[in-house]
């Protein structure tokens, strides 16, 4: 009844919360980044398995050629971002902690942007499968985030049948504009990447889902759509997690993804526009993917902007080349809802990437009490659930290290971590804090069982 | 010459950012809107009211100094929960109640309503109400005691009873209150006209709070801004006031229309005694009231079913405070009875859950 209401008034889910957008960067055209000394491509930067390195030390590579291949169906190939030679294969650092396998690349001096690789290619006539391959040759994962390979979420299992396809330009996670630059800059791009899209699925529709906030990309979009067009595009309320695929599924089609399951079952699939856009560029090149583009913002950073960024690049010498001002101490991978702090600046820009955040000393965006004081069960959290969870049980539960419980009983796997509990709590419990490490113990329980 | 990135990175989890006032400003707020609430006391009732709510506010912050001392934890006053208990203690009294019972009171509603729990958040019952109950049930005859409002001489004065000694009898106000020249006055309040006599006080009366009764029970209309301030900050959860005047008042006009000369009508009802101020301050106590969207409601509808049952057909003219603790001790059953369906769950029924939990 209340999604109903929430759906029909004010185009969007009931529940979430809305922090400040903070999107600075939202009318800076998206800039070329110069090439690093050294780009640094793990070989594991998506979900499933490793690819595995086709190139030697001291090999010589152009832009766009296959350094790595896929090791499997749930795996992706890499390519190297410029024009180089493979200076090793080496463990490096990674946003998430553990080192792990990568190819490091450095480039030749005067190394230019054209790229020397693929060929084009006319893949109307190519059969279902032959496509499915074609997406996995051109290395795309999941941009928004999951890093999942797009082409496995392409690959339905047989009997499934896809009628609508969502374009998720929602970016509601505050200070990220790369998506919104995408909209506006390469509307062509997304739109036959979503024709590729309905194409492979038998989709008879396509909604492009954007928060109001981004009604210039909006109006960009609608320009480039036909008259009675199959895609269409929907401006939604700007809320967190606007974005996020299950909210974002509730608000255009009324569906509920069913708990444990996947979008497919309920007739949709969702990709994000930074996906799309990557698959409507390369497949006709028949290219890699090599670059992304990157919001780099927030109060540390002197030159913010959407840079389009050669994957690989460190950290360091991205923001080297952007500044910063003051004692920058804080780096966030993502956004500030659910990106990850990184502890070391040698980690790369990944494939899921899409933004770094820097905050500085003098102005940060809010500083965490010390302490977390007890629960004054408000229902704050309640009220923010995008799930309808019950964030304050599990926090008490959590407490008293009733994992099980909090699985059985109330839902703990259903969390995506969107961190609105977290965000809205008056005693700064780190909930979603609490989640992950009951996640963790329950997995680690199941497995040693 | 570039400046490179401080060395030092702070690792934080996400979210990296929060925004949600703190536990001691919406406390803080509740003080401040129960302030306005607190002077039209004192204003009402003169010295003594003031008297009476500093003694359980001072007693209400010691008590719970000592047991965070004893302890051995750090001190808890600054997140101001004791003294929203002080101040509602001292607002649901008589306001020539004995001191020394109110700093009785006091202790009672920290020790046994809150620290023995826990402390903040570990609560069942409203602290403040178990303070309240300890001396209704230990001192039946100086809390049903009440004075005149508006007492010419009530700045200058105390009523005798409030300065009672520790442990002796209080003195009867009725000789002073005679000496100040009210007429007819007969101790009683609306509620208690209108239950034992059948005299209706007036609705102008009841919402400017010209009655005799506690130290802030009185002006409905009041109370009712003061609430509305902490709705709009969002501190108040505005269903449970609604839900238990709403369903007091149907409730209610259900035997008026039966029997429109022995039950009032049901503005009386909702205007008189603390209901106000148990509906929107004292029932609505974050940490003893459900938080499912469900059970919100359904503790509403139980709080205003049972005041009106208990005022109706119990021996008491009063019945607020006891459907209150009734409700709080309920509402974690009511809690696990409703808690909401998540996102892409089938809807399931308290049989189904009964029936996993068997299998």
């Amino acid at each position: 009844m209340a999604g109903l209401i929430h759906r029909a008034w004010r185009n969007s889910f009931p529940h979430g919360i809305h922090p400040p957008g903070n999107k600075f960067t939202n009318r800076l055209p998206i800039k070329r980044l110069p090439f690093a000394d050294e780009l640094i491509i793990p070989l594991s930067q998506h979900i499933g398995a490793p690819a595995e390195p086709i190139v030697h030390r001291g090999q010589e590579v152009v832009r766009g050629e296959p350094i790595a291949k896929a090791s499997g169906f749930v795996s992706v190939p890499m390519h190297s971002p410029v024009t180089g030679v493979i200076a090793g294969i080496e463990l490096t650092p990674t946003a998430k902690g553990p080192k792990t396998k990568s190819i490091i690349v450095r480039p030749h001096p005067g190394a230019g942007q054209k790229v020397l690789y693929g060929a084009p290619q006319d893949y109307s006539r190519l059969d279902r499968n032959e496509l499915i391959t074609a997406v996995q040759d051109t290395g795309i994962v999941g941009l928004g985030g999951a890093a999942f390979p797009l082409h496995v979420k392409l690959a339905a299992p047989p009997g499934t049948i896809i009628d609508t396809v969502i374009a998720n330009g929602c970016e509601c996670e505050p200070f990220l504009t790369a998506d919104h630059r995408l909209m506006i800059e390469h509307a062509d791009e997304i739109i036959s990447g979503i024709q590729l899209v309905m194409k492979l699925s038998g989709a008879k529709q396509a909604i492009i889902g954007l928060e109001n906030n981004k009604g210039d990309a909006f109006h960009a979009i609608k320009m480039r759509l036909p008259d009675k067009s199959p895609i269409s595009a929907r401006l939604l309320e700007t809320k967190y997690p606007q974005g996020s695929e299950k909210m974002l599924i509730t608000t255009l089609t009324g569906r509920e993804v069913p708990s444990g399951g996947f979008p497919y079952q309920i007739g949709v699939i969702v990709h994000n526009v930074a996906t799309l856009a990557q698959l409507g560029t390369l497949m006709p090149l028949r290219r890699g993917l090599i670059e992304r583009v990157v919001t780099v913002t927030g109060p540390g950073v002197k030159k913010p902007g959407n840079y389009l960024t050669p994957l690989g690049t460190p950290i360091r010498q991205l923001l080297d080349y952007v500044g910063f001002s003051g004692t920058a101490n804080h780096l966030i991978l993502g956004g500030p809802m659910m990106g990850s702090s990184v502890a070391s600046l040698d980690v790369p820009v990944t494939k899921a990437v899409g933004g770094i955040i820097v905050l500085a000393e003098e102005r940060k965006i809010d500083e965490h009490p010390k302490n977390a004081d007890p629960c004054i069960k408000c229902g704050r959290c309640l009220q923010a659930c995008p799930l309808k969870l019950n964030p304050s049980q599990l926090g008490l539960l959590a407490a008293k290290r009733e994992y099980q419980a909090m699985e059985e009983e109330f839902h703990l796997n259903d969390c995506f971590e969107c961190g609105c509990c977290s965000y809205v709590c008056p005693s700064s419990i780190p909930l979603v804090q609490y989640f992950r490490i009951a996640k963790a113990i329950n997995r680690e329980q199941l497995i040693t069982a | 010459m570039k400046k490179r990135l401080n060395a030092r990175v702070e690792i934080r989890t996400s979210p990296h950012i929060h925004y949600a006032p703190s536990v001691s400003q919406i406390m803080r707020n509740v003080v401040y809107a129960l302030v306005p609430i607190s002077l039209f006391g004192i204003y009402q009732f003169g010295l003594s009211a003031l008297a009476l709510i500093v003694v359980t506010t001072a007693s209400c912050l010691a008590t719970e100094h000592l047991f965070m001392r004893v302890s051995d934890r750090a001190s808890s006053l600054h997140d101001f929960s004791a003294v929203i208990t002080g101040l509602l203690l001292a607002l649901t009294l008589p306001p020539g109640f004995p001191l020394w019972m109110a700093a009785v009171a006091g202790f009672i509603a920290i020790a046994l309503g809150k620290v023995i729990f826990g402390g903040l958040g570990y609560n069942i019952l409203n602290p403040a109400l178990v303070g309240r109950a300890f001396v209704q049930a230990a001192f039946p005859v100086a809390i049903t005691t009440w004075t005149p409002a508006f007492i010419p001489g009530r700045f200058n004065e105390f009523v005798p009873s409030t300065l009672t000694l520790p442990f002796l009898k209080p003195i009867s106000p009725a000789e002073w209150i005679n000496a100040n020249a009210i007429d007819g006055f007969t101790g009683a309040t609306p509620l208690a006209l209108q239950k034992f006599e059948q005299i209706q006080t007036s609705t102008i009366d009841l919402l400017m709070g010209m009655t005799s009764g506690s130290a802030g029970e009185s002006s409905a209309l009041l109370i009712m801004a003061c609430g509305l301030y902490l709705a709009f900050r969002k501190m108040l959860d505005w269903r449970i006031p609604v839900g238990i005047l709403v369903s007091s008042a149907l409730f209610s006009a259900l035997f008026y229309l039966i029997n429109p000369d022995l039950y009032p009508p049901p503005l009386f009802t909702l205007l008189s005694g603390g209901m106000m101020l148990g509906a929107i301050f004292m029932a609505t106590d974050m940490v003893a009231s459900p938080l499912t969207p469900l059970g919100v409601w359904s503790y509403a509808i139980l709080i205003g079913v049972l005041t009106v049952t208990i005022r109706f057909f119990g021996g008491l003219p009063e019945g607020i405070m006891y459907a209150i603790l009734l409700g709080n001790a309920a509402s974690p059953l009511i809690a696990s009875l409703t808690q909401p369906r998540a996102y892409g769950k089938d809807r399931r029924s308290l049989f189904n859950r009964r029936q996993k939990e068997e299998s």
